[in-house]
């Protein structure tokens, strides 16, 4: 993972309350300042090579979340 | 005895090598900055911190600091980012540190400050109002690794006072911290159409004398350049060189009239011309220039250097740096007459900055 290394004690699994995606992203950006630069862009948008999953489908900032949901969050495998 | 710190940007982190003033043995350590590509990492000398400008294909822009040399690194982009929605930051590019603040170069063009170490930015100039400037932005005029501020030089008696290059386009001077811009490119060929008489020239590298600060040398897509007033006029000193083409460029700590540059074949390839190593020099301000080629590779050498990957330190009798876009770095501690490779396989060089640690 690209993002775990960029901040102390980010771990790769973490649960959390959030209604929509943007919530749950605002959340780690509260406890580790800066992740929103790194998964969003300005508009605001996820960044064209961060995939958000909401229980397995593709979602955007503002996909809602269910209690329970699983959110994904993966960089696309490119480059070289 | 003095510490010799070479900082070093690549395509894949930042490198940092480490030597003693003779400059002969060299520890490297790295990669940093997580792999990220490095446009251009420097060293403040009155902090003592790196900072690196860096864009990552995934997680965008950031501008990364240690204040250790190298052993920890927190990073930030709080901030760099243009508040209109149309004007995209696809990359910082270059960096300039001086009189206690950061400024970062960006692409689309525009220079933003950090007055607390890198930890918060804020946009201070555009250029907005330059001839031709509403066109910057034009995708047309934005091709795949367009740097944008291409780069940033400060003066370091005057803090309002700086210049800044916009790829493609020229050197501009602001004596008033970026409210204000003059553009700086009188006496400059361009064999291209230009609709602006002022501005329009493909400017590579601007470097300035420390002894000296009127007296300015810049490598351009065509030619050779030396200003006696400070980047007001400009006059030709191409002539001797093998090419008119090349990116990088030093000048000599103590003397203003001994300057280097690295020409290259102008095509697409931008490489050593007959894959032969050499760097050029004049000792008399362009009148005439030397090949020095001492210990570089002078067979099947296809190797270019960018606009930042050369440097040169301020020791009496100086060392020089240049880094290649292949990832060998070469050096001369004695004042380009002879050089080595200080390192062999590192990923693509995009900046070479030297710093004397005392």
């Amino acid at each position: 993972m690209t993002l775990t290394p960029l901040f102390p004690e980010l771990p790769r699994r973490i649960e959390l309350e959030a209604p929509t995606v943007d919530a749950a992203i605002d959340e780690l950006n509260a406890r580790w300042p800066g992740v929103r630069d790194r998964l969003c862009e300005p508009g605001p948008a996820i960044r064209p090579h961060i995939h958000v999953y909401v229980d397995r489908e593709r979602a955007a900032l503002d996909t809602p979340l269910a209690p329970h949901s699983r959110v994904d969050v993966i960089a696309a495998i490119s480059g070289g | 005895m003095s510490r010799t710190l070479l900082v070093v940007g690549t395509r894949k982190g930042c490198f940092l090598l480490e030597s003693d003033e003779r400059r002969h043995d060299w520890e490297l350590s790295g990669p940093f900055c997580e792999g990220w590509p490095v446009y251009h990492a420097v060293f403040d000398p009155a902090s003592g911190a790196i900072y690196a400008a860096a864009a990552s294909e995934w997680h965008g822009s950031a501008v990364w600091r240690s204040p250790d040399l190298g052993e920890t690194w927190t990073h930030s982009s709080e901030g760099l980012a243009y508040d209109d929605g149309d004007r995209r930051l696809s990359k910082v590019s270059t960096l300039s540190v001086a009189h206690g603040r950061v400024l970062v170069g960006a692409e689309a063009p525009g220079i933003f400050e950090s007055k607390d170490d890198g930890a918060t930015w804020s946009l201070l100039s555009t250029l907005a109002g330059q001839p031709g400037s509403e066109v910057w932005d034009d995708p047309a005029n934005q091709p795949p690794g367009h740097l944008g501020i291409s780069a940033l030089m400060a003066d370091d008696s005057d803090r309002d006072r700086f210049w800044a290059i916009v790829q493609g386009i020229g050197v501009f001077e602001t004596t008033d911290d970026g409210s204000t811009w003059t553009p700086r490119n009188r006496g400059l060929r361009a064999d291209w159409p230009r609709p602006h008489e002022e501005v329009g020239f493909c400017v590579h590298k601007l470097v300035r004398s420390r002894v000296d600060g009127d007296r300015m040398y810049q490598q351009n897509h065509v030619g050779v350049h030396r200003s006696d007033d400070g980047g007001a006029s400009w006059n030709e000193i191409t002539e001797g060189l093998p090419s008119e083409f090349g990116f990088a460029a030093a000048a000599h700590p103590h003397d203003r009239d001994t300057f280097f540059v690295v020409p290259l074949d102008p095509g697409h390839g931008r490489t050593m011309p007959d894959g032969k190593a050499a760097v050029w020099r004049t000792r008399d301000g362009g009148s005439s220039w030397q090949r020095a080629d001492q210990g570089l590779p002078q067979r099947n050498a296809h190797v270019g250097v960018l606009r930042e990957a050369m440097a040169n330190d301020t020791y009496d009798v100086p060392g020089y740096y240049f880094g290649t876009s292949t990832g060998q770095l070469f050096a001369s501690a004695d004042d380009g007459e002879t050089w080595s490779e200080i390192a062999s396989y590192l990923p693509g060089i995009s900046s070479v900055e030297v710093a004397v640690l005392d």
